[in-house]
């Protein structure tokens, strides 16, 4: 497939940059920090009146069924103004596990209220401080009633606003194996069930979740028992290259802010923008942002077309973006000097929700990792 | 059957019949690329069927006109047939400058007579062509060049020298830069010439490179005769010649940085020659290097993948051969580094001119940042012409 946008996803990406850019402006995210709050309902809204809740969503159950190349242009914009909700984790995540696992009941039920953005589900996976799925050991023990769930679980990403969990649990083997793990459906109000929130670097909230034998019914499992690791591996996939589309919009973003100040700020009597120091290292970042946007359109592409080497691009994708949107962020404030440490300027938002959105479904070393394991070394 | 399944079809069916097996081998060393040219010594017949037999469809220059001697097809055929070359690890039937420098150049600036005369022999292979640009004292500076072409009334007349000419022994002719106007600011007053290597006058000699090769000379031109006839677009406008031509240069250069067809990945490379433990390569340092090389890698070969669908539908940002040329190579010499690496000692042996050693490959690959414009004069083109940074 040709690594250019058709038209349909030029005009979605325009769209988007102006919604976008109108109801979610930098200064927003500014104004709930300052207020405390992690969200914006209003803007919630206005994305499912977009219809970006449904993008991916099968036309059948309420969705646009638009793909994930869209969605990538999405995410971009979305990236560019540092606009914080939940799509990513509900309309994309948990949706594919939806989708992918659920039998023609539970999609009928659950598809049509995340493709209008009535429910919001989050994903809770992670039990540690590093990305690393098949080392859940969360339990789920079966029993004549269904299951009970106990364990932990840390960083769920908009764990405090979902109305619904989608739990990842060991069901069989050990941890650190990829076989032996389910999914479960699981209601934020069920009994013995804590959540705690607090906030990220971000201002992004998330979400320590204790299972203290928390009642599951067997209705309530996605797909067969044991079974979730390959539907739950391309929802994986998706969240990590959805997530490099957004470090592609903050990096980007970055950059030009940067390099608007690189050419307006004198000292010495001339811009600072030219010194040959700074432009070759503008220069260098401007490649490495290039070479970003080749992989994260394959890696789109590759999801869409369900690609026998998705995984592989998935993880390109993301490894190069974490380490492109590393130094992107480093070099925008270091290249603002002093004002660029300054909780005054915006710059320093980019940085933070970049480091954020590094670490969710992998890092670079996890990525880079599995990388080359499916690449044979 | 859409018209690209049949013309794949139809293309690789012609492969299969007219590619001799020996051509469908990577490339390994020096002796298995085919350069053409009066001096040519085919270094099998094998290499000289598969030259003849792509050059007479015109596939040696796939997208060129057919009325030139060009095989006449659009960029998505053209795509096509290196899909399926690739696939079955044709080399290319022949390496020219003739057709990655000179030949775009000509189609833009060249009269309807020069063309005829020179575009066809380039197809075929018969005219090898060096560059002459480079001089001693005009490097990165190169539009400083001194080399003079004085007005003979019929002629020009050629003096002066240039270094670092590619291939120039054993080119027939070559295009050189060389100025015809001392007064005019130093852009404005070159211009672009082609001749003949043999013409009295012209002088060659090589020079060692530290790979042990001497693929490069230092040229002589005393009193050398061109005709007028030679002159290619308009007296002293040379220099847009020189930079369009360089673009496609920088093209060429920068496809160094994509892995070779038909050869293994670095990294499993690595694995056979280091060996793995739990499906990862046993030195881990090394192993996190490969990836991080393979990752950038991949993001390049898509990125000339892109760079070719935006231009063919017209959203081109037109400026990108920098960014290859620049990435290209500095990734080509990360590979051989890594290759050192993986080699450990046993990369180290020193071979022969025909037969280099991964140690010469590795010492080779240095120039590529420098030759066709340094890395560093690429990053001050994509400072100042792509993101317009102040001068
Ligand atoms: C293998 C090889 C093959 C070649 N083949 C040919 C050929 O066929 N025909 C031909 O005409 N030429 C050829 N060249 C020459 C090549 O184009 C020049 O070497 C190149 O343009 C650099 O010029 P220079 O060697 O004079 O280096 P210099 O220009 O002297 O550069 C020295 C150093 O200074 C840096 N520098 C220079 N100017 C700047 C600046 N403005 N800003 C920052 N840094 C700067 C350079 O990047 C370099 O690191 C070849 C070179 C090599 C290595």
């Amino acid at each position: 497939m040709a690594l250019v946008l058709n038209e349909e996803q030029q005009m979605l990406r325009d769209s988007a940059k102006s919604f976008i850019q109108e109801s979610s402006p930098v200064s927003l995210l500014r104004e709930l920090r300052d207020r405390g709050e992690e969200w914006s309902p209003e803007l919630w809204g206005g994305m499912a009146d977009m219809g970006w809740t449904g993008i991916a969503i099968p036309e059948e159950h309420g969705g646009l069924e638009f793909g994930y190349v869209g969605a990538g242009l999405v995410f971009e914009e979305c990236g560019r103004t540092l606009a914080s909700s939940p799509l990513l984790s509900s309309s994309f995540v948990c949706s594919a596990l939806i989708a992918e696992l659920g039998d023609d009941e539970q999609k009928a039920a659950l598809l049509p209220a995340i493709a209008s953005g009535e429910t919001i589900w989050a994903l809770a996976l992670s039990e540690t401080d590093r990305f690393d799925p098949a080392a859940t050991a969360l339990t789920a023990a079966a029993d004549d009633e269904g299951y009970l769930l106990s364990g932990n679980k840390l960083h769920v990403a908009d764990g405090a606003i979902a109305n619904k969990l989608i739990v990842v649990a060991r069901t069989d083997a050990e941890p650190g194996t990829e076989s032996g793990l389910s999914v479960f459906i699981v209601d934020r109000d069920a009994k013995g069930l804590s959540i705690a929130a607090s906030p990220n670097l971000d201002t992004r909230l998330v979400a320590k979740l204790q299972f203290d034998s928390v009642r599951v019914a067997a209705a309530d499992r996605l797909g067969d028992a044991g079974a979730a690791w390959r539907a739950l591996e391309r929802a994986l996939d998706i969240g990590a290259v959805l997530s490099a589309a957004e470090l592609l919009g903050i990096s980007q973003e970055a950059f030009e802010r940067t390099l608007g100040y690189l050419r307006e700020r004198k000292q010495f009597g001339v811009p600072v923008g030219s010194f040959q120091a700074l432009q070759h290292r503008a220069a260098q970042l401007f490649c490495e942002l290039e070479l970003c946007r080749s992989a994260v359109l394959k890696a789109l592409q590759a999801i869409d077309a369900n690609a026998p080497e998705r995984s592989r691009l998935a993880s390109m994708a993301k490894a190069k973006m974490a380490r492109t949107a590393k130094l992107a962020v480093n070099e925008a404030v270091q290249m603002h000097g002093g004002i660029g440490m300054t909780d005054e300027f915006d710059i320093g938002f980019f940085m933070k929700r970049a480091a954020a959105a590094s670490q969710e479904y992998g890092d670079y070393y996890y990525h880079a990792d599995r990388f080359g394991r499916l690449g044979g070394y | 059957m859409s018209d690209a399944d049949t013309f794949r079809q139809e293309t690789r069916a012609w492969l299969e019949e007219n590619c001799p097996a020996s051509m469908r081998r990577a490339v390994k060393s020096d002796k298995d690329q085919c350069w053409g040219g009066r001096n040519w010594v085919f270094e099998s017949e094998d290499q000289k069927i598969w030259l003849e037999r792509m050059a007479e469809r015109g596939w040696t220059a796939p997208q060129w006109p057919v009325e030139y001697g060009g095989g006449g097809l659009s960029r998505q055929e053209a795509k096509i047939l290196q899909e399926e070359m690739a696939s079955i690890v044709a080399r290319r039937p022949l390496e020219s400058f003739g057709i990655d420098m000179l030949g775009p150049a000509l189609f833009k600036f060249a009269s309807e007579e020069q063309k005829q005369r020179f575009i066809p022999p380039i197809v075929r292979g018969e005219i090898r062509w060096c560059q002459g640009y480079s001089e001693p004292n005009a490097g990165s500076d190169l539009a400083s060049l001194q080399t003079r072409a004085d007005d003979q009334g019929d002629h020009y007349l050629v003096n002066g020298s240039k270094i670092w000419t590619s291939y120039a022994d054993k080119s027939d002719w070559i295009f050189c830069l060389v100025r015809t106007d001392f007064d005019a600011p130093k852009h404005q007053g070159i211009s672009f010439l082609l001749f003949d290597m043999a013409s009295p006058g012209v002088s060659t000699n090589p020079i060692k490179l530290i790979s042990g090769n001497s693929p490069f000379c230092e040229t002589v031109f005393e009193n050398v005769r061109v005709p007028k006839e030679n002159l290619v677009g308009e007296l002293n406008k040379g220099w847009d010649i020189a930079k369009y031509l360089l673009t496609h240069e920088r093209q060429m250069i920068g496809g160094f940085g994509l892995s070779r067809a038909g050869s293994k990945s670095t990294g499993r490379t690595a694995a056979q020659v280091i060996g793995t433990s739990d499906g990862r390569l046993a030195d881990g340092g090394l192993r996190a290097d490969i990836a991080a090389f393979e990752i950038d890698e991949m993001a390049f070969a898509l990125t000339v993948e892109r760079v070719v669908d935006e231009a063919k539908a017209g959203q081109g940002t037109g400026a990108a051969s920098s960014v290859l040329k620049l990435y290209g190579t500095e990734l080509n010499k990360l590979r051989n580094e890594l290759l050192m690496s993986i080699g450990g000692s046993g990369a180290l042996p020193w071979g022969s001119e025909e037969n280099a050693t991964l140690a010469q490959h590795w010492l080779r690959s240095k120039g590529n940042s420098i030759e066709g414009g340094s890395s560093e004069i690429q990053l001050n083109i994509i400072a100042k012409r792509i993101l317009g940074l102040p001068a």
